[in-house]
């Protein structure tokens, strides 16, 4: 297992090689997936995002580390609007594919169809693992059985949990491992088939093993899609992440290649934060 | 030396804090039985098919000169009475209440109006009963002319249960993870969507639970009817519609136990009925712990 994770990790670092002499002269505008322009955000006085401007680019791993109580997960909440539900006053631009997903009349739902988000806890909904993975296609309309069977066994595969479910499927999804209830979350959340998935410190509350299994399924998820991963643990943004965005109190820091900045940051407080001087 | 004595002291034998919370319960537990023990022992006598399925005489009017009791002949025309005033209640009452307490509870901000929402709803159930039944009568019976009747009776006891069906239902909802509503909202479900397909399904035992208790809690109500609803005989026994009164179990049972002058021959009699009524709420009670039980079942993990 650690020698696969070492081999991935060497991979990741070619990878970011080539990424960066092939691509990173020519970081267009379509390859930004979310642009976040001027962000500002408060909950009542409190100002808890202090003009953030960051390009998250298409079918990467963007991770977003700091401290607790930086903005992480704000951050990350602002993506789809779900700051809404906290009360947050927002000022300045979020642009999903060029629009503005804070422009008056912005489709809320629309906007989180295409920005799917995994929790820091498992949170299946007290239903069958099937009712839960089907949850999201059933609400958006799809009804025949066939096709929600193929979607179901899809977003399982797609969530490497399918080999472990597909003879219980009617099971509770509480009778799962909390590692594989995150999975089953995973897969809930690409059973609608999102252009970005967000990642609120996925792997917080699991087992090393679990961590792993998860890892590897966010390395095979930029594939079809952008993600963005909130993490705590800097190691998990180094071995996952193709980009790395470092918080502090509010503000953003630092962002750029990861290997850039846990190499060789250009910031101080970035340097510290990774060599463990605080934090 | 001291303290190593007060500790031997402490794990031996029985605590005083033991002491002191468990004689309430006891009390408690030992008033139920001694409740239930009397009405089961004086009633059971009587009761018998006949006097669950019987039916009163036009006699009940007048006394009983022959020294018979007041129940003689039977109990179905109250019992009828009483359950077609829950029934009616709960049709009121019910949807009402949930779709209030999902108000409350899922669109209302913190804030000065929902406290005092709340805080109303809460003085609705300190109301007493009589004051519900007298206010029933100058309004329901009087004012909008409905009478003495069903009618009258279903929309005093509906509202007698609201408060606690409304009070149940958002405890129930408040158990719903907020994760719950996060993960449907955030698969782009609307807020309607997830109510109706996450935080209802998933709270109905507690609602369910709460709402049968509400029910069980109005079918015992005497007070309330005292004026708006009941009366002690009517020669056609079953209302034909829902301007006219019944006859119902509690009510039976406070004229029996203070109007008739044979109170030795009555006795008994009183007590199966209270026995029935006490089987038909706890009839209720049952069913929803038996309800409770099962989505306890399924709510394991979280």
């Amino acid at each position: 297992m650690k020698m696969m994770v070492s081999v991935l990790n060497k991979l990741s670092t070619l990878n970011n090689r080539e990424d960066r002499t092939v691509k990173e002269k020519r970081t267009r505008t379509r390859d930004v997936k979310i642009e976040v322009k001027n962000l500002n955000l408060w909950f009542g006085k409190n100002h808890v995002l202090k003009n953030i401007n960051l390009k998250i680019l298409k079918n990467k791993v963007t991770a977003i580390i700091g401290p607790s109580g930086c903005g992480k997960t704000t951050l990350i909440r602002s993506f789809n609007r779900m700051v809404d539900l906290d009360g947050a006053r927002v000022e300045g631009e979020v642009l999903l594919d060029g629009e503005n997903i804070y422009d008056y009349g912005a489709n809320v739902v629309a906007i989180r169809e295409k920005v799917g988000m995994v929790f820091q806890k498992p949170n299946p909904f007290p239903m069958s693992i099937y009712d839960n993975v089907a949850y999201g296609p059933r609400i958006h309309g799809v009804n025949n059985s066939k096709e929600l069977n193929k979607i179901v066994e899809y977003s399982l595969k797609m969530a490497a949990l399918w080999d472990e479910v597909k003879d219980r499927l009617n099971v509770n999804a509480y009778e799962l491992s909390g590692g594989q209830q995150q999975r089953l979350c995973i897969a809930r959340a690409l059973s609608i088939n999102p252009e970005v998935l967000l990642m609120d410190e996925p792997c917080s509350a699991l087992d090393p093993i679990a961590t792993s299994k998860i890892e590897d399924l966010i390395w095979d998820l930029k594939e079809k899609i952008t993600v963005v991963i909130v993490t705590h643990n800097m190691q998990q943004a180094a071995r996952v992440s193709q980009y790395t965005a470092f918080m502090y109190l509010g503000e953003l820091i630092e962002y750029d290649e990861t290997e850039k900045i846990f190499e060789n940051p250009s910031e101080e407080r970035t340097r510290d934060y990774i060599t463990g001087k605080f934090g | 030396m001291k303290a190593e004595k007060e500790l031997t002291a402490v794990t031996k034998g029985v605590g005083l804090g033991e002491i002191l919370f468990s004689i309430p319960t006891l009390l408690i537990l030992a008033s139920f039985i001694l409740i239930m023990g009397v009405v089961i022992i004086n009633g059971a006598q009587v009761i018998n098919w006949e006097f669950i399925t019987g039916t009163p005489g036009a006699r009940m009017l007048y006394g009983t000169p022959l020294g018979l009791p007041l129940s003689y002949g039977g109990i179905l025309p109250m019992i009828f009475g009483t359950l077609a005033l829950v029934s009616g209640a709960i049709c009121i009452a019910v949807p009402l209440g949930i779709l209030s307490a999902i108000y409350i509870n899922e669109y209302l901000h913190e804030g000065r109006l929902k406290s005092f929402i709340i805080q109303t709803i809460s003085n609705l159930a300190g109301v007493p009963s009589i004051v519900f039944g007298l206010f029933a009568f100058a309004f329901f019976c009087k004012q909008l002319d409905f009478g003495v009747s069903l009618l009258s009776g279903w929309l005093v006891l509906g509202f007698m249960a609201l408060p606690i069906i409304v009070k149940s239902t958002e405890e129930a909802l408040k158990t719903i993870p907020k994760s719950f509503r996060e993960a449907s909202l955030a698969l782009g479900a609307t807020k309607w969507e997830t109510i109706t397909k996450t935080v209802l399904p998933v709270a109905a035992p507690g609602i369910s639970t709460g709402t049968i208790l509400g029910i069980g809690r109005v079918a015992g109500e005497t007070a309330a009817i005292l004026f708006a609803a009941a009366v002690f005989y009517q020669s056609n026994l079953y209302p034909t519609n829902i301007f006219q009164p019944v006859m119902a179990l509690t009510y039976h049972l406070y004229y029996e136990a203070t109007t008739s002058p044979f109170a030795a021959v009555n006795r008994p009699y009183e007590f199966g009925t209270a026995l029935v009524l006490v089987g038909l709420v706890l009839l209720f009670v049952i069913f929803a712990i038996y309800i409770r039980n099962k989505g306890l079942k399924r709510r394991k993990g979280w």
